[in-house]
């Protein structure tokens, strides 16, 4: 790979070209007409293209693959369909800040706007759901826009970038250059925190008689959880970890009270509820977390750091705005936490007392069922058990995904993925595949829902044919249990459309085997450990456990949406009693 | 145009590059907030583009507006325009009825206005102005007796004042 050459060479092989100086090794994707010309240069290329069996397969891949390693996760697409069915990852990864670059191919210059054959407006029908992107038209810009698509979607707040390609600008001749320098009057880095910014924020902090550390998942994106364990440990600050920012704090460390939120622990809701300053680090204050927002934390002060500036006061006001890297923030914060608590040590003592006490009060739990029946969470709580601590989980979106937040302990950062933002059903299987190819040498579970399986479960065909031994196990509670749980709570049990009978069909344990899987069955609470273990020992195919569980077990704790985080149910119709409680 | 009292004008730098304007208005319109005014013309800098919006929002929803218009890669800078401290121009030409009878009434009013006679048809007449919203809002009331046929308004555009 040279940086320069005046040989004429076509689009397509300056797109293969740059996306190897772009420092791809893997996409995943599928072609098709409009983007065929670039799949004949990537056919000798050192990137390896995972042919996918779906798009949005490809889109959740390649995010599975960001969100375990941290580098840009990359798909492709052909136009039209091959384009519109990338949308749903494409807002997945957005909202949850994953870096991705999207390649799609476009109709010819000339045939666009037309109607033409397999034509949809990709840039714009993308345009609210990425950070940036592109539509290229002249081969000469092939280089500068995946260079440009790499730096966006990697550096600030990460995010997708997608570039669109028109046939034409892929078979033209054009010569390939590398820029070598990036050009963005309107990119701005936010990555430095101001000291001053920060020196409040220690001010604050020492004042402070109840404070919380409230971590999001900018602290992973930041790689700063060994920053942010130091912090905790110096401070004596207790920290709560959300959906996003799970293993970005090690759930074993006393100091740990779990996860915030909707289906939180006690202790986490209870302490941002009860604080007094809230040290909101990479966190958004997303209406999952807070509540009904106008209740949330009534009497904390705000120490918000965030390096997006828009994130700031927009849905709570910042006392102390710190706009910058998470990493480069606590780094600072750090020294000047030290230095205050050197002329007067803060004394948290009673308030450490008092968010222990929640915890061991109010800890999470499950009913076991008592017909026999399999709980999920036991099966879940397993899983986490038996696999350890390296093993990366992600998750579907639903009941399995909260219990699999709530009953793993997570220890380290990038080993629990799932769909945050946008709750994207169907998001664990690929998002697997995804991350198993970028830690080939590491465990990695699906936890998913019989429900959402049946949305991906077509790259378990991907998985078996590439050499990607994911393991898969499947919650099957036969029906869409969360919507089913709001039913139930909310809509006097009348089960309308939650029933999907897939203990009867689809038979998944065959459904497996034709994909060239290891089908695996389990009903039975004693042949739990046994049956993850036996899937624990199959390394050289994927393996799906079919979990026939309890169809009634709920998630709780639970904040019902719109209501207040004081209002939060420990059970059905049970709040904690308070009244030995008050702080 | 008649600007509300909580109109804002938001002066937008922005590359001058396809799509852009399609970036900036879907910001306004994903939150349902109407543009009332809206001027996309050239700068000193054929690079770069200036994006003129009057938008009514207020507080929160203005600052949130703002932020959201920063993070758009395309975006280089972006300015309030206070009325005290900018020259606001907009450009109005309005079609209205005319007869021998009311010929000379409406060419002073013309000049009054300090107004230009684009056209002069027999039965109506073109009228130019390029002036404050103000101003504008004035000539169009003066007309009203006329008969307006036809009117057309452009967008705002303002310049910071330096003193």
């Amino acid at each position: 790979m040279s940086d320069k050459n005046d040989k004429k060479i076509n689009g397509a092989t300056s797109l293969v070209r740059s996306l190897e100086h772009a420092g791809v090794d893997v996409m995943f994707g599928i072609p098709g007409g409009a983007i065929l010309p670039a799949y004949d240069p990537l056919f000798d290329s050192s990137i390896r293209h995972i042919l996918v069996r779906h798009e949005q397969g490809a889109g959740h891949a390649a995010t599975g693959y960001a969100q375990a390693t941290g580098r840009v996760g990359v798909c492709i697409a052909t136009s039209g369909p091959g384009a519109t069915n990338l949308v749903t990852p494409i807002a997945d990864a957005q909202m949850d800040s994953v870096p991705m670059v999207a390649i799609t191919g476009q109709v010819p210059s000339g045939a666009i706007g037309t109607d033409a054959f397999q034509e949809a407006d990709i840039r714009g029908i993308s345009m609210p759901i990425t950070k940036h992107n592109y539509l290229v038209t002249n081969p000469a810009d092939i280089p500068q826009a995946i260079a440009e698509a790499f730096h966006i979607a990697a550096t600030g707040r990460p995010g997708v970038v997608l570039v669109d390609i028109a046939k034409d600008a892929l078979t033209s001749e054009t010569t390939f250059k590398w820029p070598t320098s990036i050009s963005l009057p309107g990119y701005r880095d936010h990555s430095q925190p101001k000291q001053s910014d920060v020196d409040d924020a220690a001010a604050l902090i020492v004042q402070s008689s109840r404070p919380v550390l409230y971590v999001g998942g900018g602290v992973i994106k930041a790689n700063a959880n060994r920053e942010l364990l130091a912090l905790a440990e110096a401070s004596g600050i207790p920290v709560v970890t959300t959906l996003m920012a799970r293993g970005a704090f090690p759930d074993s460390h006393p100091l740990h009270l779990g996860m915030p939120g909707m289906h939180g622990t006690v202790a986490a809701v209870t302490a941002l509820q009860k604080s007094d300053l809230l040290i909101t680090l990479g966190a958004r204050f997303d209406d999952r977390v807070t509540g009904k927002l106008s209740t949330f934390a009534p009497g904390a002060k705000v120490i918000h750091a965030d390096i997006d500036p828009a994130e700031i006061g927009k849905n709570r006001k910042a006392d102390v705005a710190i706009v910058g890297d998470v990493r480069q923030t606590i780094s600072l914060l750090l020294p000047a936490l030290k230095a205050q608590y050197a002329k007067a040590h803060p004394d948290f003592t009673a308030w450490i007392k008092q968010v222990n006490s929640w915890r061991s009060t109010f800890p999470l739990g499950y009913d076991i069922p008592k017909d026999g029946a399999l709980s999920p969470q036991y099966v879940i709580e397993r899983l986490g058990k038996i696999s350890g601590p390296d093993t990366i989980f992600t998750a579907g979106v639903g009941q399995h995904q909260m219990w699999a937040s709530q009953f793993i302990s997570y220890e380290k950062p990038r080993t629990w993925l799932n769909s945050g933002g946008l709750g994207t059903m169907g998001y664990a299987v690929p998002a697997a595949m995804g991350a198993k190819v970028g830690a080939p040498d590491t465990t990695v579970w699906a936890i998913d829902g019989d429900g959402c399986f049946q949305m991906t479960n077509q790259e378990l065909v991907t998985c078996a044919l590439n050499n990607i031994p994911i393991k898969v196990a499947v919650i099957n509670n036969e029906s869409l249990g969360m919507v089913r749980q709001w039913q139930t709570l909310f809509y006097n049990e009348r089960y309308s459309n939650t029933d999907l009978h897939s203990k009867r069909i689809p038979d998944f344990t065959k459904l497996a085997d034709a994909m060239g899987c290891i089908g695996l069955r389990c009903e039975r609470p004693e042949d739990v450990d046994k049956t993850i273990e036996k899937a624990m020992s199959i390394n050289d195919q994927p393996v799906v456990v079919d979990f026939g569980v309890f169809r009634d077990a709920m998630v709780w704790p639970m904040v019902a949406a719109g209501t207040s985080n004081d209002e939060i149910m420990v059970a059905r119709e049970l709040a904690p009693d308070w009244d030995s409680q008050e702080l | 145009m008649k600007l509300e009292r909580t109109s804002h004008i938001i002066s937008v730098l922005v590359e001058n590059r396809s799509g852009v304007l399609a970036r900036v208005s879907a910001l306004f319109s994903r939150r349902g907030y109407n543009i009332e005014g809206l001027s996309v013309g050239p700068t000193q800098d054929p690079e770069i583009s200036r994006i003129t919006i009057v938008v009514s929002v207020e507080g929160h929803a203005l600052d949130q507006v703002i932020q959201q218009l920063d993070k758009l890669i395309n975006v280089i800078a972006i300015e309030e325009m206070h009325e005290s401290s900018s020259v606001q121009i907009e450009l109005l030409l309005v079609r209205v009825s005319v007869t021998s009878a009311n010929q000379e009434k409406l060419l002073a009013l013309v000049s009054e206005h300090g107004a230009k006679v684009a056209e002069m048809g027999p039965s109506s007449a073109i009228i130019s102005l390029t002036d404050s919203s103000a101003k504008i809002e004035s000539l169009i009331s003066a007309l009203n007796p006329f008969g307006i046929l036809e009117l057309t308004q452009s967008g705002l555009v303002a310049m910071r004042r330096t003193i």
